[in-house]
């Protein structure tokens, strides 16, 4: 019996072994394990055994049936990889063939410009606030030591709702976020750091420079002990976050009449590198900042002592810094929202 | 300003390399927009003298002109009208480069044969030799000019665009640009030595001067020249003027142009003869009072106009333009020459209500100082006395009622070092301040400290501050050390508002939304052909002074920018478009337009009166317009090719609140820029927050889109208030759910919101998705078929099918009893 139990064995291994498709495994199982495979007879024929040899032959089959059973398992594993290979290679995909395109939206070039920025500044203690875009002329314009009739009026040409005679009541499209500084300053006493983007509006004909609507950005910090190096500091730490550590930035004296001393930065030409080319009309500089140190005239209307606080404010033109870092020639494109430019940021 | 660096040598050694001192210019403040170099180009071009003048034999236009060049004479062709024996003229030899007068573009010269003669050289224009556009006439040179000189050698000059800023107008003068260079030059001005001989009759028993207005006129200076003669000025002061791109007219009208240049002080010469009465009256124009200017245009003037008059009428309008009935001509013996200082609003306003704005109008505006016309007046005497000949009567008219003593400032060199950050000693300090011709004196006080005393040309100086911005500047402001700030502070987040905006934005982009930002300005037109009617909801804010018809009122809705930019999209992109804008729109606040909005409609009718409101500023409210159009998906062969509709835009909507963590439901609209039956208000907790819906085919047609468009508007503020409170975490079921399918015949006019609601009342439904919606065959006319997935589920065990069955049953009865819903057989 214990011979005819390893023949069997062998004998059904072997006809494994010459099943080649998954489809044989199943007429192969009913052949060698089924109800009426010689395995089953064996151990049918068990009972009719004495105990002591029924216990060891049964032991026997036994561990014949798992053997083959877990040989059955790995041939149709084998043969399962077997017809997926070749199912595979038969069915290859055009693998070529385009991808099903998955709906992609952009931010608008200026709102990343503007998500950055504020995060330079937030991460330098500043916090971030907004205002109106319809202001009085008192916020826009007197507030900043700029009254009725200034020749400073020039800098800022202005889009009214109100007809600028009207002094001090006049209603008008601000013409830069400095009107802020006046409101942050009513509201809160120093230490202020405070950062104001938004839009702004200029009574002027467009042209690839130039835009009747943009965006700025103003900087407010009113503490004591604040110099003009602390502004320098600040700024030129802004301008290597977003042009680089290698970029070459120029600080010079400019007026603003709501600062004193004044200043403005410019960055090293990005398209000629100093040497001086048509963008930056042959100076080899471009201007991408207008600040100071806030002129104690505009802290005393604002009930801030300029004997003992002092502060710097700035404030920058946005489109420039995308127009600068992709070469984008033309700010009316910002605007003018095609989507085959919007798509490129 | 132009700043010619021929004539500031008069006054100063330029002893700097031109790079160089523009960029020390540049650093404090005068910025130097450009660097001309007049005359390096003009090799072979000399000066001659025009010898003879003949009439080209071929030509009637043209003629022969010989030019004496001293060792030879050349004869050319030559066509300009204005040539004339005995004038000095630029002589061009062929192989000179000169610009083309046609088409601009710099050329070699060539000997040419014109008509038949040879012309081997040229009498050149303006244009030719790239001084200016002009291109109808010869340049002519002033009669001193010497015969064979390189013209570069006489004419060459470079000249520095200059930045003048408003603070500056001292610097719209050759004098104080050239004090500006000697402070950052260490180098010295030379003025013009002033003297001149004066006739015995005093002035005052000649002309006499009130002025009425002292406010508007703080000083009137004048001086009397007798037994003048009017005639052309000597070249060497038509040359300047005509650099300075200002027509040389006579010596009396050249030499106040001269001086104001040279200056800064706007001066006018009145025809002594003339004037009624002898004297000269400052006042504010009578009602209706007209007068005639010297551009021969009659002016009605106003009250606040400021004019100067003699006994009779007004002579000129002070600062702007003299009259006609003064006007110095070749008839003129005597002039009376007005040297003052007026209100500077006074003259601004005055200049934009004419129209007259000039070099003098632009120079008073700024605000000139009132020691300023003495000086400058004595200088255009002595010039006039060298040029046009007479006698100055004795000593100067100075009514002068607005004199004020002159104030000390005190600087401490701790104050420079609180603002600036730079330290600096007491002696650098004085040594700047009186390159600039501040007069300084040391208090003796600790810590220490001068006053200083401010020059009467830098009337922008007032405080402190002022002063240590000049100081700085002068020593230079990449001197200053880069610091950081000492004190601090924690780095901030954004506010609220502005991180869910954020949060709208990542989240529509996240979509396949492209973000768009539209212009605040725009047209009444776009805003009517927002509604079907033509009647916008909303009267908008005008804008008093609008560049175009085109942005001309503030928006009241975000929709007219969002569909005008789909529209202009629409013409190249193939597939599906999704935009969206977050921005503001502006509520006017003055009673009618409130009073329209709540005629028009409900939902704008409960403005809030924010603080704002009072101020009477509009209300500026942040609102999302998204739109969508074309097809579902972007082209590809892998894809249905469907259409965007209704249910993408709600979906947009659904799953944006869903991730505010707010519930809302939709309910009909009655927004008339959406289609009828096809748009929806969005509700959250009985408020309106926004609407979905088709867009209008009339508006869409007003917009010149193509295809149905579907629109999503929400106002920011509300679903950011809605949205405040705070996520709760919902602990994830930890037994199995039972999912049942079921088929409902129901009526068309039953909605799915009702069905949904009967079902979801019941107990443990945790979800319903309808998967399918159908009409048609096998279904009876008049009926739909809605499929739908129920999810039961409990928190605290496992359901048994038989508790579903129980439930469905209940719902099933409760369906078809209240809806008249059956099981699809
Ligand atoms: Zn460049």
């Amino acid at each position: 019996m214990l011979k005819q139990l390893e023949e069997l064995q062998l004998e059904a291994l072997n006809e494994l072994g010459q099943v080649s498709e998954l489809k044989g495994l199943e007429s192969w199982r009913v052949r060698c394990l089924g109800k009426r495979s010689k395995l089953t007879q064996v151990l049918r024929s068990l009972a009719s055994l004495p105990l002591e040899e029924r216990k060891k032959i049964g032991a026997l089959a036994n561990g014949t049936k798992v053997s083959l059973e877990s040989s059955l398992a790995e041939k149709k594993k084998f043969l399962e990889e077997d017809h997926l290979a070749s199912f595979l290679s038969r069915e290859r995909l055009d693998i070529t063939l385009p991808g099903q395109p998955i709906p992609a939206g952009r931010l608008h070039p200026v709102t990343q410009t503007l998500e950055e920025i504020c995060s330079i500044f937030t991460s330098m203690g500043f916090q971030v606030a907004e205002g109106p875009d319809v202001e009085w002329d008192y916020y826009n314009f007197e507030a900043l030591n700029i009254p009725p009739q200034h020749p400073a009026r020039d800098m800022f040409a202005t889009l009214w709702i109100d007809y600028e005679e009207t002094t001090g009541q006049a209603r008008l499209l601000r013409t830069h976020t400095s009107p802020m500084q006046i409101r942050v300053m009513e509201k809160e006493r120093p230490p202020i750091r405070m950062i104001v983007p938004g839009r702004v509006y200029r009574y002027e004909a467009t042209d690839a420079t130039h835009e009747s609507m943009f965006y700025q950005v103003e900087g407010l910090a009113i503490d004591m002990n604040i110099t003009l190096a602390d502004l320098k500091g600040i700024l030129f730490e802004f301008c290597h976050c977003l042009f680089g550590e290698e970029r070459k930035v120029r600080f010079r004296c400019d007026y603003f009449p709501f600062v004193e001393p004044g200043a403005e930065i410019a960055i090293e030409c990005s398209s000629c590198h100093g040497a001086g080319c048509r963008l930056c009309s042959y100076s080899g500089w471009l201007e991408i900042l207008g600040a100071g140190m806030v002129h104690p005239d505009v802290l005393r209307r604002v009930d801030i002592d300029p004997e003992v606080y002092s502060g710097f404010a700035f404030g920058m033109g946005v489109e420039r810094i995308p127009m600068l870092r992709y070469g984008i020639d033309d700010i009316r494109l910002f605007y003018s929202n095609d989507l085959r430019f919007l798509k490129q940021f | 300003m132009k700043a010619s660096l021929k004539w500031l040598s008069d006054y100063i050694d330029i002893r700097i390399d031109r790079q160089k001192l523009a960029e020390k210019l540049t650093m404090a403040g005068m910025e130097v927009k450009g660097i001309q170099t007049i005359g390096s180009t003009w090799d072979n071009v000399v000066i001659g003298q025009v010898a003879s003048v003949n009439s080209h034999p071929n030509a009637d236009k043209l003629n022969l002109a010989t030019v004496n060049l001293g060792p030879q004479q050349i004869t050319v062709v030559c066509g300009a009208p204005n040539i004339g024996v005995g004038q000095k003229v630029p002589f061009a030899y062929a192989g000179a480069r000169l610009i083309d007068g046609h088409t601009g573009k710099a050329t070699l010269l060539k000997p040419t044969k014109i008509r038949g003669i040879l012309s081997e050289g040229m009498v050149c224009s303006e244009k030719e030799l790239g001084i200016s556009e002009n291109h109808e006439s010869i340049l002519v040179l002033s009669p001193e000019a010497p015969i064979g000189m390189p013209l570069a050698d006489y004419l060459g000059d470079i000249i520095f665009d200059l930045d003048i800023t408003p603070n500056r107008p001292d610097c719209l003068s050759i004098i104080g640009i050239a004090r500006e260079i000697a402070a950052l030059t260490d180098e010295s001005v030379h003025l013009p030595q002033i003297g001149y001989e004066e006739m015995e009759k005093p002035i005052d028993s000649l002309i006499s001067v009130a002025i009425i207005e002292p406010d508007l006129c703080p000083r009137y200076c004048a001086s009397l020249l007798i037994g003048i003669e009017v005639a052309s000025s000597p070249g060497w002061l038509q040359e300047r003027l005509r650099s300075y791109g200002m027509r040389p007219i006579n010596n009396v009208v050249d030499v106040s142009n001269y001086v104001m240049l040279e200056h800064g002080q706007p001066l006018h010469a009145f025809d002594y003869h003339k004037l009624k009465g002898k004297q000269i009256v400052v006042r504010c124009a009578k009602s209706g009072e007209t007068i005639i200017t010297l551009d021969g245009i009659e002016r009605t003037l106003t009250q606040d106009t400021l004019v100067i008059a003699d006994e009779e009428n007004s002579v000129a309008i002070a600062g702007l333009m003299g009259g006609l009935n003064t006007e110095v001509d070749v008839t003129t013996t005597a002039i009376l020459l007005e040297s003052a200082n007026f209100n500077r609003s006074t003259i601004r306003r005055g200049a934009n209500h004419l129209n007259l704005q000039s070099e003098a109008s632009t120079r008073f505006d700024k605000g000139l100082n009132p020691d300023l016309p003495l000086v400058a007046l004595k200088r255009a005497t002595q010039l006039l006395l060298e040029l046009a000949g007479g006698k100055s009567a004795r000593g100067i008219i100075d009514a002068y009622p607005g004199k004020t003593a002159p104030s000390a400032i005190l600087l401490s060199t701790k104050e420079v070092k609180r603002l600036s950050g730079l330290e600096i000693t007491i002696d650098e300090t004085l040594g700047v301040l009186r390159a600039l011709g501040f007069e300084c004196q040391e208090t003796g006080l600790l810590p220490p400290q001068i006053s200083v005393f401010v020059p009467y040309w830098r009337g922008d100086i007032k405080c402190a501050a002022d002063l240590v911005e000049e100081i700085i500047r002068i020593i230079g402001y990449d001197k200053i050390p880069v610091t950081r700030l000492s004190a601090s502070l924690p780095p901030q987040k954004l506010t609220p508002e502005r991180s869910f905006k954020q949060k709208l934005r990542n989240t529509l982009v996240s979509w396949g939304f492209q973000e768009i930002l539209t212009y605040s300005l725009t047209s009444m037109e776009k805003l009517q052909r927002l509604s079907p009617k033509l009647e916008p909801k909303i009267a908008p804010l005008q804008v008093a002074n609008p560049m175009t018809k085109e942005q001309e009122y503030l928006r009241t809705s975000l929709r007219a920018g969002v569909l005008t930019t789909l529209a202009n999209n629409q013409k190249h992109e193939e597939a599906d478009i999704r935009l969206f804008e977050i921005g503001k729109i502006f509520l006017p606040q003055y009673p009618s337009a409130i009073a329209l909005s709540q005629n028009a409609e409900s939902g704008e009718g409960e403005v809030k009166q924010s603080p704002q409101d009072k101020e009477g500023l509009p209300h500026e409210k942040e609102m999302l317009c998204a739109v969508l159009s074309g097809s579902r998906r972007e082209l590809s062969w892998h894809d249905n090719k469907e259409l965007l509709d209704f249910f993408d835009a709600k979906g947009v909507a659904e799953r944006l609140l869903e991730q505010l963590g707010l519930t809302s439901t939709f309910e009909s609209s009655d927004d008339e820029g959406l289609l009828l039956g096809r748009r929806a208000d969005v509700i959250i907790g009985g408020d309106k927050v926004g609407v979905v819906g088709n867009l209008h085919s009339k508006v869409a047609q007003g917009f010149e889109l193509s295809g149905p468009v579907c629109l999503i508007e929400m106002d920011v503020e509300k679903l950011m208030n809605k949205a405040s409170g705070a996520k709760r975490y919902q602990p994830i079921p930890r037994f199995p759910s039972i999912t049942r399918d079921i088929a409902l015949v129901i009526n068309e006019q039953v909605t799915f919101q009702e069905t949904e609601a009967i079902i979801q009342s019941f107990p443990l439904v945790e979800k319903t998705t309808l998967f399918d919606l159908y009409t048609g065959e096998q279904i009876p006319e008049g009926k739909k078929s809605f499929a739908i997935r129920i999810i039961y589920q409990s928190p605290q065990r496992t359901l048994t099918e038989r508790e579903v069955d129980k439930i469905q049953q209940q719902m099933l009865d409760r369906l078809c009893r209240e809806l008249g819903a059956t099981l699809r057989g």
